[in-house]
């Protein structure tokens, strides 16, 4: 019994070293943000912010919050375009089941294995002869193709879930598609609207590849953008470009905490049979 | 981006399967036909993310592939009346000098960075499927490098690999080891890039590989364990094999999440120096968009080969998802 016990605390040690070494750049991450200008290069490295001083977030807080707020604006269009466009969409493939859903099940996969460099791309030539270069509307668009497939596939996953004899009831009652979508499926589909709610905005938050391609240069560009052209232009400030990444890891740990069991549902979602 | 997974999903797949027995079933006792109506209103759904599709899938495509078979400049893209010029992009690329050193690249990282996210992830999920005290908590710790921004990611390691004031050669110095120009070595960069995307793709591999784990019964463990196995033999005989369906979906996506790899290595070195670190990837964006004069032809060309070989591997995925449904 004792050696059980003793066993299960050598385990436990195992695995805060490893997450310590896993999580190690993160901290770093952390520590640079804190570091004064003048400890940057030293070498070796300060461990501890010691002499630990908030001027980079103080750079963060005078610099980069119109990048933030831009980055918050089009995470919550993305979510909505996301789910307006999805949950109907779920609906229809696991409840109503329409001649051709099966194709249109499989081309949603197949949109997903696209890189996006090539969807960049040719978003980037549609947009130049439609003047929506440099627009947030234009992003909001483009971020949502990250999100939409993968979105349909968890919807229709989700509802194909509930009880037939539920819909049932509510056609007996007189309830149209539309209604029972609306008044039924919809708000039994919460937990797949949050997965989806949270995945749609941590990408949207996180991209760069649209961003860089569509809005670079423009009045209005998200905090990827904000953190690239730090880095392109002073190589020295350190501590503000590590204070910025800190910031705009933010929405990715207070997802962590608050709704993690959705955030593993998501990532399951797809590869294993439950 | 993305290797922030875009998990295609399987649950749909086999939950579509059941439903067309579902629907079949009855069809076969009473002769009842889904109304027209019922149609009309699925299409109804449907319409808003088909023409969606069509607008942001198929067009964007279509673009990109009108692009790589015509003469394009500057101005003929603003103008749209660049000479068609067949497969001449095509073959221009193929000529090119960097086309061999993009393609090994391409797949020297694809095929590293997949072998070591496997491992260290099937290693991790193991050692967390056995429960002891912060399992839970620890393992969802393990997902902040998958959930953070990919340009927060790739910054981190930049500066992490930095020659002159980087923690890793800090601590090599430390131990004794020579210090290593990771990023601007031509020979060190592809490592470089390979180090940061596998540790963004570890909790990945672990999370889906864990959740594989939980659905082996203990039972077979615990006979496996009477008849004498060993942890070692257990995990060769019992554990691996009955991941096996697991695991090819998990590499499968990965491989197809990891030839698109795109930002990690633009961020962390624009693919150079000279060449050394370039994929498909980074090509075909360093064509299109990273010169001054723009060679957007080519560059969708690039671009439509990884369309080609993700859709190759993409159907390989579907074939395996459709033999397991119905195994």
């Amino acid at each position: 019994m004792n050696g059980h016990r003793k066993r299960g605390r050598v385990k436990t040690t195992i695995g805060v070293v490893l997450t310590a070494v896993m999580l190690f750049p993160v901290y770093w991450m952390l520590n640079v943000s804190l570091t004064r200008d003048q400890d940057m290069r030293k070498s070796p490295p300060d461990l501890l912010p010691l002499h630990g001083t908030l001027a980079g977030y103080r750079t963060v807080l005078a610099e980069q919050l119109p990048y933030l707020a831009t980055s918050l604006v089009i995470g919550v269009g993305t979510v909505a375009l996301t789910v307006a466009l999805a949950a109907p969409a779920g609906y229809a493939l696991a409840k109503l089941r329409p001649r051709g859903g099966g194709v249109l099940g499989f081309v949603l996969l197949a949109a997903q294995m696209i890189p996006g460099i090539i969807m960049a791309m040719g978003f980037y030539a549609i947009y130049l002869q439609l003047g929506l270069l440099q627009s947030v509307p234009g992003l909001i668009v483009a971020d949502s193709t990250l999100a939409v497939p993968f979105a349909v596939l968890i919807f229709t996953a989700f509802m194909s879930g509930i009880p037939g004899e539920l819909l049932q009831a509510a056609t007996t009652d007189g309830a149209g598609t539309v209604r029972t979508f609306w008044s039924i499926v919809l708000p039994i589909s919460r937990n797949a609207v949050v997965t989806v709610s949270l995945f749609a905005f941590l990408w949207s938050w996180s991209d760069f590849v649209f961003a860089g391609t569509l809005v670079n240069g423009g009045a209005h560009e998200p905090i990827t953008l904000g953190i690239y052209h730090y880095i392109g232009n002073n190589n020295q400030q350190w501590n503000a470009i590590m204070a910025t990444a800190v910031v705009a890891s933010l929405p990715a740990a207070v997802i962590l905490v608050l709704a993690q069991r959705y955030v593993a549902a998501g990532v399951t979602a797809g590869a294993v049979k439950d | 981006m993305n290797h922030t997974t875009k998990l295609p999903d399987h649950r749909s797949e086999r939950v579509r399967s059941g439903a067309a027995i579902a629907a079949s079933a009855p069809g076969r006792t009473i002769k009842r036909r889904r109304p027209a109506s019922t149609q009309w209103a699925a299409w109804g759904f449907l319409a808003p993310v088909t023409v969606y599709l069509v607008l942001f899938y198929a067009y964007p495509l279509y673009r990109n592939l009108d692009l790589s078979l015509r003469d394009y400049t500057v101005r003929s893209f603003v103008q749209g009346d660049a000479p068609f010029t067949g497969l001449a992009n095509y073959r221009r690329i193929f000529d090119d000098p960097t086309f061999a050193p993009a393609l090994l690249h391409t797949a020297v990282f694809t095929v590293v960075c997949l072998v070591f996210q496997y491992a260290i992830g099937l290693a991790l999920a193991v050692f967390f499927n056995q429960n002891f005290r912060l399992s839970a908590t620890l393992r969802a710790l393990f997902l902040v490098p998958w959930l953070l921004p990919l340009i927060v990611s790739a910054s981190t390691w930049s500066w992490m690999l930095n020659s002159e004031s980087g923690v890793v050669d800090a601590v090599l110095h430390a131990v004794g080891i020579a210090p290593v120009n990771w990023l601007t070595s031509p020979s060190w960069s592809l490592t470089s890039v390979i180090i940061a995307n596998v540790w963004i793709g570890v909790p990945f591999n672990l999370v889906v590989l864990y959740s594989g784990l939980q659905s082996i019964p203990a039972s077979l463990y615990e006979a496996a364990a009477i008849d004498g196995a060993n942890t070692w033999q257990r995990f060769w005989r019992v554990t691996f094999p009955l991941l096996r369906p697991v695991s090819a979906i998990t590499l499968l996506l990965g491989l197809i999440y990891t030839l698109k790899v795109f930002d990690i290595i633009w961020i962390m070195t624009k693919g150079g120096p000279a060449d050394s670190s370039t994929t498909f990837a980074t090509w075909s964006y360093q064509l299109g968009f990273g010169n001054l004069l723009p060679a957007f032809g080519p560059g969708a060309a690039v671009g439509n080969l990884l369309v080609i070989a993700a859709l190759v591997f993409g159907l390989v995925h579907v074939r395996v998802q459709r033999k397991q449904a119905l195994s």
